[in-house]
């Protein structure tokens, strides 16, 4: 089963290590992990996607929530929520190509951010699935370089995830 | 002006701290020079590792965090076993040491260690200061994080430069406030009252207690809870002295090492309380087992270790002082159905046995069993690991005293400088220290801090020229191949006694043995006695 939890901790040093070194301790991987300050500049957000089942996730929470510097820790409940990676991907792109990788872009609603004479780079900010499909559609083109934030994710509706 | 360095002593005086425990070198020396005119008790001692264990006896026995002090590099690394025991056992502690100055750290200079990262697994929290204002708000904190919620260790690492800077003023703070750590010790209502509701429509309920019975001070309404209640109660390793050990409701330790009654009690047990408890390996080896049959409710600070090792149907976060309260105000007339009294009673007379006497050996459980009726009530019996643990656990008859262990981390050489801390804190209490010529052969060094300080710690050495513990295991698991477990070179214990000045004895027979204690348990010096083993005694 794969979890979103969101993590609220004080923006101090060596709370990122605490973190991560708490997931690889105690056997928990991580899918993917994203951090950056809120609205308030002495608390950062971490985003953790992660798998496990229920009690795999249980335990973690109550782990995060013995760490100090960690305000709140908060699961995700599935479909409610709405999660974007921004990735940035390097494409092999003969001139004879490109209009057919410009028009696959644009169907995915992707960005062509940097063009040289033999590839393009694309940018595209989506959930993990939808980037996932591009990669999946570029790919046959030859994919040089793939640069890739962890996921971020807020609740949908009023629902929020606050100090 | 006021220096950093006074500044740390100041703190520690404000947190009413009568004695440390430690080991100077360079980047504490700034500390170390402002410490010289406190009133503050400075313990030296002679490797760090143990100043840990010293605070972690000290601690134990006094409800205040004990406090150990290393410099950087080695120092603080030495300590690690210390603390991260401290952690296992849930002990309350505050760790400073010296760190490298500021504008160093991160080049590898001479005696660095990254010690707030190496530490970081083993402590409640750690803090590496990077302004000398922040000093006072640190100690506040650490203190305040060391002993509530579940109690543990934290580390301070304070570079040179951060103790030796001047600043205006110094105050310390009156509270804190940490936005992240607000431990429930309260205990929801509406829970406990479900727990009693269950434990009264019970037919066979019983107590496991855990070090956090202990840990928070509760022991006389936790004994009085029993009494009323008449529901029996055994206890892990950690949990020894909770009960008399001769409380007729008492069966003593569970677990792999523990008494077969107890280990009875819980399968046949349709309820099971757990008070401050986590049920670790040693404790329940097979815990989905013990679930199948059995309505859990599990009483605990920390609510992560609730449902971690064993399914629970009533979960309780809070102190077990709180909790205890609760509970004792409304359990009402409830007592315990007579069959199950009965059972218990016949079960704790059947399992009564006594060992075999080898001739020219003393029989170690006996002499531990007898130990108690010479110590005053409120002894205090440090035991270290391995075979004499075990034998600790289950034959000394403890009654309002204290037994010091390690049973979580379970670390070798524990005892003496454990017993050193309990003393100081205690200093009117017996303290008597039981290891093996293992066990004392890793710690020994301490007996110069013993000596020095002329404290009365009596150390019982069971010597049988053994790992005992680990020979038990190659016997049962590795075909009788006894690699690495047989103690060659050893010394003459006794003259190592004479080396530092402490008197002492060699003993061959229970008799002996006995006599010998008799005279000197109540005097005011050290002792150690050597106690001759017969090398295939077993643990239970």
């Amino acid at each position: 089963m794969q979890y979103t939890l969101s993590i609220l901790v004080e923006n101090q040093a060596g709370v990122l290590s605490k973190i991560s070194g708490l997931f690889s301790r105690r056997g928990f991987n991580i899918d993917s992990l994203a951090v950056g300050v809120t609205n308030r500049p002495d608390v950062s957000r971490i985003t953790v996607v992660a798998n496990g089942d229920e009690y795999v996730v249980e335990q973690l929470e109550k782990q995060l929530n013995k760490v100090i510097p960690v305000i709140k820790v908060k699961r995700l409940s599935e479909g409610e929520f709405i999660s974007r990676e921004l990735i940035l991907i390097k494409v092999h792109c003969p001139a004879s190509k490109r209009a057919e990788i410009i028009k696959t872009a644009e169907i995915m609603q992707a960005k062509i951010v940097d063009v040289a004479p033999s590839c393009v780079t694309v940018e595209y900010c989506e959930c993990a699935n939808r980037v996932n499909m591009l990669i999946e559609l570029l790919k046959p083109y030859g994919i040089r370089e793939i640069v890739r934030t962890g996921t971020v994710a807020i609740d949908k509706g009023t629902a929020s995830v606050s100090v | 002006m006021i220096s950093g360095a006074e500044i740390m002593v100041k703190c520690l005086e404000a947190e009413g701290v009568k004695i440390v425990f430690g080991y100077p070198g360079a980047t504490i020396c700034p500390f170390y020079d402002k410490l010289y005119d406190s009133s503050i008790k400075h313990i030296l001692v002679r490797q760090e590792q143990n100043a840990a264990h010293m605070a972690s006896g000290y601690a134990r026995c006094s409800g205040r965090p004990g406090v150990c002090i290393a410099t950087s590099g080695p120092g603080a690394t030495n300590l690690i076993t210390g603390i991260a025991t401290a952690y296992a056992d849930s002990v309350p502690m505050v760790a400073i040491t010296g760190q490298v100055r500021s504008d160093l750290l991160g080049r590898d200079v001479f005696q660095e260690a990254d010690i707030t990262g190496a530490c970081e697994p083993f402590v409640k929290h750690s803090y590496l200061v990077s302004k000398t204002e922040d000093l006072p708000r640190v100690f506040k904190e650490a203190f305040h994080i060391a002993s509530t919620g579940r109690k543990g260790p934290v580390l301070i690492d304070i570079p040179m430069d951060i103790q030796q800077i001047e600043i205006e003023d110094f105050t310390y703070p009156d509270s804190v406030n940490i936005i992240g750590y607000k431990p429930n010790t309260k205990g929801h209502a509406v829970q406990v009252r479900r727990a009693l509701e269950t434990i009264k429509s019970s037919r066979r309920p019983l107590i496991v207690a855990g070090g956090g019975v202990l840990s928070s001070g509760i022991k006389p309404k936790f004994q009085a809870f029993a009494d009323k209640t008449k529901i029996p109660v055994i206890s892990t390793m950690m949990g020894i002295g909770v009960m008399p050990s001769d409380h007729e409701m008492y069966l003593g330790m569970l677990g792999t090492h523990g008494k077969v009654v107890a280990n009875r009690a819980l399968h046949d047990a349709d309820l099971v309380i757990v008070c401050g408890a986590r049920l670790g390996d040693r404790a329940v080896a097979a815990p989905h087992q013990m679930s199948e049959n059995t309505t859990v409710i599990h009483i605990d600070i920390d609510p992560a270790e609730i449902g971690k090792n064993v399914k629970t149907e009533i979960p309780i976060v809070g102190d077990m002082k709180n909790v205890m309260n609760m509970m004792l105000d409304e359990i009402g007339d409830y007592v315990v159905p007579n069959q199950w009294q009965e059972t218990i009673r016949t079960w704790k007379k059947d399992f009564l046995r006594v060992p075999p006497v080898f001739e020219g050996f003393v029989e170690p459980r006996m002499l531990v069993a007898h130990l108690s009726g010479m110590l005053r009530s409120k002894a205090i019996l440090v035991a270290d690991v391995g075979q004499n643990q075990i034998w600790c656990a289950n034959n000394f008859r403890i009654r309002d005293g204290r037994f010091l262990t390690t049973g979580g981390m379970g670390t070798m050489g524990y005892s003496i400088p454990a017993a050193v801390g309990a003393k100081f804190a205690r200093p009117t209490r017996d303290v008597v220290v039981v290891c093996g010529d293992g066990s004392f052969q890793m710690s020994m060094n301490e007996l110069a801090t013993i000596a020095g300080n002329g404290l009365a710690i009596k150390i019982i050495i069971m010597r049988n020229h053994r790992l005992g513990m680990v020979r038990e295991l190659q016997d049962v698991n590795y075909d009788c191949r006894h690699s690495a477990t047989i103690l060659e070179g050893d010394p003459d214990f006794l003259k190592i006694a004479e080396a530092y000045g402490i008197d002492h004895a060699e003993a061959s027979s229970n008799e002996e043995a006995e006599r010998i204690l008799q005279g000197v348990v109540k005097s005011d010096k050290p002792f150690i006695l050597v106690c001759n083993v017969y090398p295939d005694t077993p643990s239970i």
